[in-house]
């Protein structure tokens, strides 16, 4: 049996798969329950300084099982209340990511200091959004501000600090970079990729927001390209996010370097039962590989061209 | 994933709730909601009043900005409709106690419509703020059920709460389930009086809702998810495990009383 358990950024994972932010992250007790389902950590959904209702509806267009498109509008209780729900999260156990968005440096420092005090393992810092005025992509799209952003954070927290990364950016990889010089302890990549729906007959665009993010199977290419190119540009961990729905999508990820990955829309697709399928399915698919462990499969695909390298032959 | 579709007709059903029929052709089981969406505002969940065939119907009374708008819809007017999601109610029982609050009916007629058709037999106590606001009443008279009337005012039948003629009824003689629907605090009711007599009580419960696909957490209740689990549940697994009757979340996921 292949050693599904990792060490990212100081965490203990027992498997790969961590539950993404912005999935079922609202309330502490559905936290929880994907921790109980299986998930080998979880993030928060992106927290800020207020409480904040998001976009009205429609704040999602699903395209069959291949993509899914939101603008929510990084809905949250605000950090105020955020503590009530999730301490039910950590009673249950849980590796417990706390995810933040903020529109400045200090405001991502306080709230990260907030979250931390809160009892969570690491902080995710959302530089990604990409349609929300004033936060996400906005504040997160150059490596200068990636940098301030995280240094300040580095500055006001002890537990680990985690960029997540914008595919909607010429130089994904520059992004990393930034975050690794001014302290992060990994990276996660990508967030949704830039997305529009249009219904014919209304002659108008879908979801109320306009703009939205794309998820879901169709981002898998890109997610492993920005993973691919981050991976090769820094030392810190990579968390690969974007499309995985089996097994061997995360494997693909792992290959191209990322250290874990993170399962967001699957869970759309067949619940929180997905992780506890995910980790059975991978255990099987690396024993057939004769790969001994997640470890020994991360940038498998990496060493000369892609030539498999002893520890990937299993001896 | 939306399909859009003309308004076939509206109906006004009482002085704050309107009908509006449209062709959506997915099966639905009674209990189920579908996403209505009115282009140019929001999106909202509604439990189909007319769930048999290819003409669907929703049934709205006016409490926010958005559904007060549906009100305004005329024939021929464009929605988006995607759906049907959830749980229904199961339509095995064969004594089924209906408690209906205001808007409530909406949902439980159909179910009630259904099950009476495959041989239940049907007791409605039926409630509303006052006589011209009881909804469906022609509706659950014209299936040969017993139909008690209580409104707030007392203008149309008991004074006072639905809650009273259906404990009473729980009383007088044995159900097999109880269904409801209506404000919390009454299905909190209807449920604790149907457990002291033994008999099951499914609630139609609504929760703030967004995707609608069990991923972004708004309708969040307890370990369930009303978009997926629900919205109708038994209430001892509400009561056991869940908030209800105590407090919602609001869009921002802030908890709210009640």
């Amino acid at each position: 049996m292949a050693e599904l358990a990792v060490q990212l950024a100081g965490l203990e994972l027992r498997n790969p798969f961590v539950l993404a932010s912005g999935i079922w992250g609202e309330s502490g007790v559905s936290l929880a329950g994907a921790w109980k389902a299986g998930a080998g950590a979880v993030v928060t959904k992106s927290i800020g300084s207020s409480p904040r209702p998001g976009y009205p509806n429609p704040t999602i267009e699903s395209y069959d099982r291949w993509g899914m498109l939101n603008a929510m509008g990084l809905p949250n209780p605000g950090i105020e209340e955020y503590p009530k729900e999730i301490a039910a999260a950590i009673e249950s156990g849980a590796t417990v990511v706390g995810s933040v968005f903020g529109g400045s440096p200090e405001e991502f420092a306080t709230l990260a200091e907030r979250m931390a005090a809160t009892g969570v393992a690491a902080v995710e810092l959302n530089l990604s959004c990409p349609h929300a005025e004033g936060y996400g992509t906005e504040v997160g799209g150059t490596p200068e501000a990636v940098g301030e952003i995280v240094r300040a954070v580095c500055r006001s927290v002890r537990i680990p600090v985690i960029a997540k990364i914008t595919p909607n950016s010429v130089d994904p990889a520059a992004l990393a970079v930034a975050a690794e010089r001014a302290g992060a302890r990994a990276v996660s990549a990508i967030n949704t990729v830039r997305g529009l729906a249009i219904d014919v007959h209304l002659r108008r665009p879908v979801l109320a927001h306009g703009l939205g993010g794309l998820s879901g199977p169709a981002i898998k290419p890109v997610g492993l390209a920005v993973v691919w190119q981050i991976a090769a540009q820094v030392s810190i961990p990579v968390i690969g996010i974007g499309g995985v729905t089996t097994a061997q999508d995360a494997l693909e990820y792992l290959m191209a370097g990322a250290t874990a990955v993170q399962v967001g829309t699957a869970v759309a697709f067949e619940g929180v039962s997905i992780f506890g399928r995910l980790a059975r399915d991978l255990s099987t698919l690396l024993d057939q590989l004769r790969l001994p462990s997640v470890a020994a499969s991360v940038g498998a695909a990496r060493a000369g061209a892609g030539a498999p390298r002893a520890s990937a032959t299993g001896r | 994933m939306r399909t859009v579709v003309p308004v076939d007709e509206t109906a006004e059903e009482t002085p704050s709730t309107v009908t509006l029929r449209f062709r959506y052709a997915p099966e639905a089981v009674p209990g189920q909601f579908v996403m209505l969406w009115m282009p140019g505002d929001d999106e909202l969940p509604m439990s189909l009043s007319y769930t048999e065939g290819a003409s669907k119907g929703v049934t709205v009374k006016a409490m926010g900005d958005t559904s007060r708008k549906v009100l305004s819809l005329r024939r021929g007017a464009l929605i988006g409709v995607r759906g049907p999601y959830g749980h229904g109610f199961d339509l095995t029982p064969r004594r089924v106690l209906v408690v209906a609050g205001g808007s409530g009916a909406a949902v439980l007629a159909p179910a009630a419509e259904l099950a009476s058709r495959r041989g239940s037999r049907l007791t409605v106590a039926l409630g509303a703020t006052t006589d011209s606001e009881l909804l469906f009443a022609g509706r659950f008279r014209a299936m040969d059920a017993e139909v008690v009337i209580a409104t707030d005012d007392g203008s149309a039948g008991e004074h006072g709460f639905v809650t009273a003629p259906a404990a009473r009824l729980l009383e007088e003689r044995p159900f097999d389930a109880v269904w409801t629907c209506g404000p919390e605090v009454m299905m909190a009711k209807v449920a604790q009086s149907a457990r002291a007599r033994g008999v099951p009580a499914f609630c139609s419960v609504e929760r703030h809702m967004k995707c609608a696909l069990g991923m972004c957490d708004a309708c969040a209740l307890g370990p369930y998810h009303v978009c997926l689990e629900g919205p109708v549940f038994e209430a001892e697994r509400l009561f056991a495990e869940t908030e209800f009757g105590r407090f919602h979340r609001d869009a921002s996921g802030r908890r709210q009383p009640g």
